[in-house]
This record gives structure tokens, sequence and C-alpha cells, in this order.
């Protein structure tokens, strides 16, 4: 498992995020919500082992994460971040190929591919990355973060993915389809962290969800528990939303995944 | 031949470049063969194809004692002199360009061989002198060093100011690099006028660039540098590939990316500042070939690094060639040649079909 304990971060004198402590499990699907600016990128960071905390610390399997080698932690876990711009013109399959590589993997090529089908995009292989559109480019990216930890669970150690707004700019349709993927990879032993901004989305999805305002951790456990009108309101300053049905006349769609 | 070369790179179906790759390779070879035996060949005393080859494989009873000592005392190193310039002008474009992940970065253009420059004239002028020690105990490799560290500082300076959370914006790149590159100038202006004529003579060949120099005391001074750059490609191909994803991506792809760009920058130092000192500031070299091999074999730098050492090598040694044989006897600049080559890509890149430089990505 992936332990964060006591983790603060401070930048210009503000603490980004403040005495947070947070255990990823494997098989769990976990989400991060939470305002602008609550400090959800930065606990991603810090637990990807990108950003070194002021204080605490963080561990894989025991392992402080500041110890480990880059190319070991590639091996554990994969990235997907948000945007992505290029200045030249790779292919798709050449930026699926970058993970793999990072794997350690002995045909690369085979396996990003297989990525890229994973995510929706067979025949897709030769277009240069930014010719495409902003979805299709996060799909490649989700694509990379895959074939980097094609397998959820490597030598018995389980793999982690961690996702900064995996939908951001997907349409409903692989909005469901990316997480769905996402939730195979938790079910088959893997750890997933996901930072999302729709509740409903979060709540369809996340075994295990994080609450997170002004860098502290509000609330946390299984949706149900979590998500309230009392939490709504005070993170989010909109009162009594929690499964209301909007006005008549109001048309909602609600996006559900397929398989519960 | 080619389909047999590239047979352990098969590629594994579509948007794999890998054999594209491995061709465009093979031809870059033979185009460098071809422009070596030009090179050898043109110029007041033209020496024939036949006798060349029958030169090169032992055999040269066929040329006069003239035509001999040309070659051995003035083609071969020029040619030797040309392929190691070219190359490395051409990788040391490509490595800076994936550092900072722009196209339109060049060593001539951001002000590192201003700053190469400039240590070769600091070299000159107090060589005799201040730095005479120094010079004594270095010697044939005393410009060279001198001139590596001048790109060092410029190239680590520009690091330094022009990027930030890991991005450089072109504007902040070229802004930089002009101001960067003006100072060293400044700097340059001064210590000429310190000057005698002897080494005025001397820096007046470094500002307009030129094989016309070579000896093979030139050749081995700069033939290690080169050999330290080429060397580093294997190492440092991958690290650059993802870094065009950015920072954060590449180390969670594995790569120790403060390490990787403290490498980089040395080794473009090196391969800049070292050509500087031996044949002068040419521009435009390290722009054109990267540019032109990303078209032709796409932006992989375990293609593009080895490609533009020898698609270098092969444009100086072309570009020398004309420059010493279209207004024959006079000999022209040769940073004049590649300039009318160059400053129209460099145009082209920065107007663009896809606007690269006009959008200023990261």
């Amino acid at each position: 498992m992936i332990r964060a304990e006591n983790v603060t971060v401070s930048r210009a004198g503000r603490k980004l995020i403040d005495q947070v402590s947070l255990t990823l499990e494997p098989g769990r699907f976990s989400v991060v919500i939470g305002p602008n600016g609550a400090g959800k990128s930065t606990l991603m960071k810090v637990l990807s082992g990108e950003m070194v905390p002021d204080s605490g610390h963080v561990s894989y399997y025991g392992a402080d994460v500041a110890a480990c080698k880059p190319v070991d932690l590639a091996r554990r876990r994969a990235v997907l971040p948000q945007a992505t711009q290029l200045a030249f013109p790779f292919s798709a399959l050449e930026i699926a190929r970058m993970g793999a590589v990072a794997n350690g993997s002995l045909n690369p090529g085979e396996e990003a591919r297989k990525a890229l089908a994973r995510v929706g995009l067979r025949g897709f292989e030769s277009r240069p990355y930014p010719s495409m559109s902003g979805g299709e480019q996060q799909r490649v990216q989700f694509a990379r973060a895959l074939a980097q930890v094609p397998r959820a669970v490597v030598d018995g150690v389980p793999c982690a993915l961690f996702l900064d707004e995996p939908t951001a700019s997907l349409d409903l349709g692989h909005q469901i389809s990316v997480l769905e993927t996402a939730r195979d990879f938790a079910a088959a032993g893997g750890m997933v962290l996901a930072i999302l901004h729709d509740l409903n989305l979060a709540a369809e999805f996340a075994d295990h969800l994080v609450v997170l305002n002004h860098g502290c951790v509000v609330a946390e456990g299984p949706c149900h528990d979590t998500v309230s009108d009392e939490m709504i309101a005070s993170v989010y300053g909109i009162a009594g939303a929690v499964g209301r049905v909007p006005a008549a006349h109001v048309p909602y769609v609600l996006p559900q995944s397929r398989h519960r | 031949m080619m389909k047999a070369l590239a047979m352990p790179f098969r590629n594994t179906g579509e948007g794999d470049r890998t054999s594209q790759g491995v061709l465009v390779i093979v031809l870059l070879v033979v185009l460098l063969i071809a422009a070596c035996l030009l090179s050898l060949g043109v110029g007041p005393t033209g020496v024939g194809l036949r006798d060349l080859f029958a030169y090169l494989t032992g055999n040269g009873d066929s040329l006069t004692t003239q035509e001999r000592v040309i070659l051995e005392a003035v083609r071969l190193p020029r040619t030797a002199l040309g392929l190691l310039v070219g190359a490395g002008l051409a990788v040391s474009g490509a490595m800076m360009q994936g550092l900072f992940r722009n196209p339109l970065a060049d060593p001539g253009i951001v002000g590192v061989t201003s700053g190469a420059g400039l240590a070769a004239v600091l070299a000159i002028v107090l060589g005799g002198t201040v730095l005479a020690p120094v010079s004594m105990l270095l010697g044939n490799q005393f410009l060279p060093l001198m001139a590596f560290f001048g790109g060092l500082i410029n190239t680590w300076m520009l690091y330094v100011i022009a990027t930030r959370d890991g991005r450089t914006s072109t504007t902040a790149l070229i802004l930089c690099g002009i101001a960067i590159g003006a100072l060293s100038g400044a700097f340059m202006g001064l210590l000429i006028v310190m000057a005698d004529d002897r080494q005025l003579r001397d820096i007046t060949f470094w500002s307009l660039g030129s094989l016309g120099g070579a000896t093979y005391g030139r050749v081995l001074s700069i033939l290690p540098f080169i050999v330290f750059v080429m060397a580093i490609i294997p190492f440092v191909a991958r690290g650059l590939d993802a870094l065009v994803l950015g920072d954060a991506a590449a180390f969670h792809m594995g790569v120790p990316v403060q390490r990787l760009k403290r490498i980089v920058i040395v080794a473009v130092a090196a391969a800049c500042g070292s050509t500087v000192a031996v044949a002068g500031s040419i521009g435009f070299v390290g722009i054109v070939v990267p540019h032109l091999l990303r078209l032709a074999m796409g932006p992989s730098h375990r293609f593009l690094l080895p490609g533009s050492a020898l698609g270098g090598g092969a444009l100086l040694l072309i570009a020398d060639a004309v420059a010493r044989t279209v207004a024959a006897p006079a000999e022209l600049p040769i940073g004049v040649i590649t300039a009318l080559f160059g400053a129209p890509v460099f145009l082209f890149l920065l107007i663009g079909r896809n606007g690269i430089g006009m959008r200023d990505l990261p």
C-alpha cells in the first residue's frame, strides 16, 4: 500500500496541504474531491513522489518514496497528468510506447498498441499527437499510463494509477469508459487514486472518497457516508443539493456505469 | 540491402517509425560519404573521383606530387574538420531543442555561440599575458576548453533565466538569448579594443566562421569533445523523448530529470564551444538539420540525434564545397552559405503551417 503520513507542503508562506494522512489500499478506487485550490493536485504530486513534502513522509510498501530511484518508482505507479501539449509531432503510438519503455517492456510497441486499444484508439496509432483533439490527447496519455503499468499486480506487489482529472476534456461516453478501465485496474488488485470534479462520477466509482478543503481532509470514507448536504454546504457553499431532482422543466442526465 | 539492414528494427505496424528511422540513417551515411568525396575532390585543383578512390585505397600513383600534397595537407584536415564541426553543431542544436522543448532553440540564435566566441577572444587576447600559465598547461586544448566554458556559462544562464517550472516559452527563450548574446558581444567589443593587430586578425576569423584554417592540430583539439558528445547520445535519447512531455511526466516515467538536464547542458556547450573554437560561429546548422530530419524520420531522439550528426557533417561539407567554388578563386565565408540555407527555414518554423512559434508552446 501507499501511505502518506502527516504530510505538509508550504509554498510562498501558504500551506497547500496541511498534516494530511492518506492510505491507498490495493483493490480500492480512491477519489479525491474538493473545490479549486483545496490541494488535490499537490496531494497527488506528493503521493506520486514528484514533490517532496516539507514535513511528513510517503512510503511505498514501507520504503520511503524519497529514497526510491525514479526508474523503480516508474514500474510501480503511473501518472495521468492534466492536459499535455507537445511541441514535436510524436505519433499516438510513440507517446504510448514511452510508457511501455518506462515499464521495461520487452516489446514496447506491442504493449503500446494494446494500451491504445484499451482506450478506444485502435486505428489512431500513426496520428500526430498535436493534431488530435483535446479528448483524444487525454486518452493517448491515459494509454501511456496504462502501458506503464499494464498489470495491476507485479510479482505480488500491487501497482498504482494516479489520475489527475482524467475526465476533464472527455465526452460522457469516454468519461465512463476511462473510469471503468481504472476500476478494472483496482478490481484486479491495483491501487487507483483519481481527482474528480464531477461528484456524480465520484459517487458512482469511488470505493473510498476523500474530501479535501483548504489543504485538510475534512471527510473520508465510503460515498454514502461522506456525500451529505452538510459536507456539500460546508465545502462548496451549495445548500441542500444531494439527491434533489432539478425543477420539472430542467432535463438532467446522470451518466452511469454499464456494470452496476 | 536496406530492407535487410532494417530487419532487426522491423516496424510493429502503423504509427511506428522505427524502420523509417533506420532507412533515413542509412541514406544519411551514403550522403555523408558522397559529401566527403565532394569535399576532397573540388577546389582550385580538382581531383577526379577515380584518382581519389585510388588514393584512398592506398594506391596513389596516379596523383601528381602536387595533388597529393594538396590532398594530405589541405583537403583531408579540412574535410575531417568540416565533418566534426557539422556533426557537433547539428547535435548540439537537436539536444538543445529537446532540452528546451522548443524547435526554435539553436546555439547560434540564443547566444551560446556568442558566449563561446567571447571566451575564445578572451583566450586570444589574454592568452599571452594573464592566462599564459593556463594556456601553457593546456596547449592545444586551451582554446576549445575556454570556448566550452564560455558556452556552458551562457547555456546555463539561459536555462536558469528563461525556464519557469521546467517550461521555456519561445518568447522568453529568444529574448533571453538575444540579451545574453548581446552582453557577450559587448564584452567582445571591449576586448577587441585591447587587441593588437595579429590578435585582431584571429578575432575577425571567429566572427565570420570558416573551415579555412584547418590543420590536423585543430582536428585533434576538437575530436575529444565531439567523441564525448556522440558517446552520450544513447544515454540521453530516451530521456529527451520523455522530457518532451514535460519535467513531471518524464520523472513519472523514471527519468532522473535534473541529472539528464545537467548532462545535456554540458554536452551542448562541449559541442558548440569546441566547434566555435576551431571554426568560428557558423549559424543555422543546428536548426536546419534537426528540423529537416524530424520531417523525414519523426521527432524521436533515438534517430534524430545520430541522424543530426551524420546530416550536420554532410551539410557542412557541402556548404564548404560551395563556399570554395562559387566565387573561385575567392572563398565565401561558410557562415554566409549556411545562413542562406538556414534563415528561411527558421522563418518558416516561426511562421509555420501550424504556427508553433506564434502559438508559443511550452
